[in-house]
């Protein structure tokens, strides 16, 4: 973090950005998902469009030792397509959701996409090679007369231009009656849950006919509907423990050992309103849009409109540590409610247990250092796009006199929203997406 | 909303709340506002009711809202709508706009009779000068515990519009659940009944009630020139291109 202070803060700097240059953003470009794979080496966005573009880092180039490969898109694919549910006379929209890669075990890489209503699987294999010297096929694949064949040769593989291919595998459908807005693949590989507003769905990834639901928060009578699920992700290391989030602040772990259908939380966080704060808007922004482990597994963190929270899995009464995201909201609550900003979904990510990262408005984005407890805001934006420029803190002045530098409140672009980030599994890389563009920022080297 | 570049006066600090009561005249009151807020949810929620794919999650949220401020307001005995002494067109506007809001369709059909809303109670009377200096992030009616809405519903109350706006909540939800193949037909018929008096609402409350209000919720400074709406307007255009389908079909 850059400011005063030992050599350990990180220097971020802008390596590159992918999408449109011009400010009318196309509405299928818009991004809904980022994520990179168990390696760091691929990166995965998802669009309104239902497309899926996947980018590949280069591999380390000896000459400049200062900066990491870069990215360059490998694979685009359409992986959902609008529908329409006609005994609901409804559209059923292709954005898509989430991704979420499988770890890598042999030449191919897998990924889960979903949309609102089905999930798929999807193999990006590679070819470089292919078969010539067939006996009763030509080259362009006519075929031969056999009479005309004289002498017998075995075929041979010769190199081709690298083709990358994606082909859906699995399609797992009609399991869902809400709209999905979680997926997360099981630590044993072999399963996933799915997750809409009211029910949570486990599955195989070999069997796409049929699902267990493993959470039901659907009351019988409609009508007394208060609360839904907002998100739900696996515990990276046990295979039996999940947890899932509410629109009601508070965060279940389930284990799936105890019964087949988890209705019963093993664990329940949830830490107590805080009555001087208390609002009409109290409910909304308690509301969590995402649930993220640490890599360790011994945390977990929140994301509600305000703030991240950072929970130890030991303790349900209220969370470790709390850091306000942009608290200076807090005095606008109500135009946020008359813009719909306030049901904007922030998500968050780690960087192994240490550092928390998350979005904000005029894209700007945060960062937490739990160790250090230093935060720093930073802004992608196109002004800072020279490559290893390195980025300059931003601050927002919630008050009083502006200083030089700082922006105010009522300055802030609340259309220019960062809900997606994430951060390499390895590497001090990150990838940001505003509304249409992809930033990557790497750390400073030497 | 948020109009790059436009500036807006600062208020500074909530000390000026308690402080200057020259200006509580500027200041609306917690009741006006509280209504702002009940009608602008009402709104938000009718227009998700009629949209193709609406957000549950976001219908709960809002839905929980206008619950919340029900409560309180059975709690405080406002629940009957506030006579405001300042514009009585205004008040009037608002007072159609939310009746019909909470009236259900089905009361409409049947030729029901809805009280009016212009019962004036006069506890009220004398509860909203001290009303006035509250500031609403303090929640008035704490005492009494924020109990599960059943209790709500469950208090022996006379008055139908009560009863109207459960129906209407409940009619959000059923339409969410409903599968049925004439769900459409369900879903326009209600859009049909109604239609009319939202566009009259919405544009009433274009001209009349300004934005300004919600500002005020927040901060208190007095009700500057804000940018005009785009979220109200776009639900505008989804209401003619709504009425579009209907006129041609």
């Amino acid at each position: 973090f850059v400011g005063a202070g030992g050599g350990n803060d990180i220097q971020w700097c802008f390596s590159q950005v992918k999408g449109a240059v011009d400010d009318d953003v196309a509405e299928a470009d818009i991004i809904s998902t980022v994520e990179f794979n168990h390696s760091g080496e691929l990166l995965a966005t998802g669009d309104k469009g239902g497309r899926v573009v996947i980018f590949q880092q280069e591999q380390e180039n000896k000459t400049q030792s200062h900066s990491r490969g870069e990215y360059n898109v490998y694979s685009t694919f359409q992986s959902h397509e609008p529908e329409f549910d006609y005994l609901k006379s409804l559209e059923i929209e292709e954005k898509i959701n989430k991704i979420r890669w499988l770890p890598q075990k042999n030449a191919a890489q897998f990924l889960l996409s979903t949309n609102d209503k089905t999930i798929k699987l999807w193999k990006i294999s590679e070819r470089d090679k292919r078969p010539e010297g067939y006996n009763l096929k030509e080259e362009d694949g006519r075929y031969r007369d056999p009479t005309t064949v004289t002498t017998l040769r075995v075929p041979v593989f010769r190199p081709m231009d690298l083709m990358v291919e994606a082909s859906p595998r699995r399609i797992f459908a009609n399991a869902h009656t809400y709209h999905i807005n979680s997926i997360s693949i099981n630590s044993d590989y072999e399963t996933y849950l799915s997750a809409d507003d009211l029910r949570i769905n486990l599955w195989h990834l070999e069997i796409t006919d049929r699902s267990f639901n493993i959470v039901d928060i659907k009351p019988a009578n409609m009508e007394e509907l208060t609360e839904v699920i907002t998100a739900a992700e696996f515990h990276p290391n046990s295979c039996s423990t999940f947890v899932y989030s509410s629109s009601k602040g508070t965060i279940r772990l389930c284990d799936m050992r105890a019964s087949a259908l988890c209705d019963r939380h093993s664990k329940l966080f949830e830490e107590p309103e805080d009555p001087s704060n208390r609002s009409f808007f109290s409910e909304i922004i308690s509301s969590i849009s995402d649930v993220k482990f640490s890599h360790s597994g011994r945390y977990m963190m929140t994301r509600d409109y305000l703030s991240v929270k950072i929970w130890d899995l030991n303790m349900e009464n209220r969370p470790v540590e709390t850091y306000q995201v942009h608290e200076y909201l807090r005095s606008k609550l109500c135009s946020l409610y008359e813009n719909d900003c306030i049901f904007d979904k922030f998500e968050c990510c780690w960087n192994g247990s240490d550092i928390v990262m998350t979005g904000s408005y005029n894209n700007f984005f945060r960062m937490f250092d739990r160790n250090s407890k230093r935060d720093v805001t930073l802004e992608a934006s196109r002004e800072n796009n020279k490559p290893r420029t390195v980025l300059k803190p931003r601050k927002v002045c919630a008050s009083g006199k502006r200083k030089k530098d700082e922006i105010s409140v009522d300055s802030l672009d609340f259309n220019k929203k960062i809900l997606h980030t994430a951060w390499h599994p390895k590497e001090n890389i990150i990838a940001v997406a505003t509304t249409n563009n992809l930033y990557i920022f790497q750390d400073k080297m030497n | 909303m948020f109009v790059r570049g436009l500036k807006r006066k600062c208020f500074d600090g909530e000390e000026d709340i308690e402080g200057t009561l020259a200006g509580i005249k500027a200041i609306p009151s917690y009741n006006l506002q509280r209504q702002s807020l009940l009608d602008m949810s009402l709104v938000k929620l009718q227009l998700c009711h009629m949209l193709v794919e609406p957000n549950l999650c976001r219908s709960v949220l809002i839905a929980n809202t206008v619950r919340q401020i029900q409560e309180e307001m059975t709690q405080d005995g406002t629940w009957q709508m506030i006579n405001t002494q300042s514009t009585g067109q205004a008040s009037l506007d608002r007072l159609v706009s939310t009746d019909i809001l909470c009236r259900s369709s089905r009361d409409q059909a049947e030729g029901k009779h809805v009280p009016a809303y212009g019962t004036f109670n006069k506890d009220f009377e004398s509860d909203q000068a001290q009303d006035s200096s509250e500031t609403m992030s303090t929640a008035p009616s704490v005492q009494a515990p924020r109990n599960l809405q059943s209790n709500v519903w469950e208090m022996d109350n006379p008055q139908e519009n009560k009863g109207n706006f459960q129906k209407s909540l409940d009619q959000i939800f059923e339409t969410l659940e409903n599968k049925s193949p004439n769900s459409v037909e369900d879903l326009f018929s209600e859009v049909d009944n109604s239609y009319y008096d939202l566009d009259t609402m919405l544009t009433g409350m274009m001209s009349n009630t300004k934005m300004g209000h919600c500002d005020s919720l927040e901060t208190f400074s007095s009700p500057t020139n804000t940018a005009s709406n785009s979220n109200c307007k776009s639900d505008l255009n989804d209401l003619d291109h709504i009425v579009e389908i209907l006129v041609e079909s």
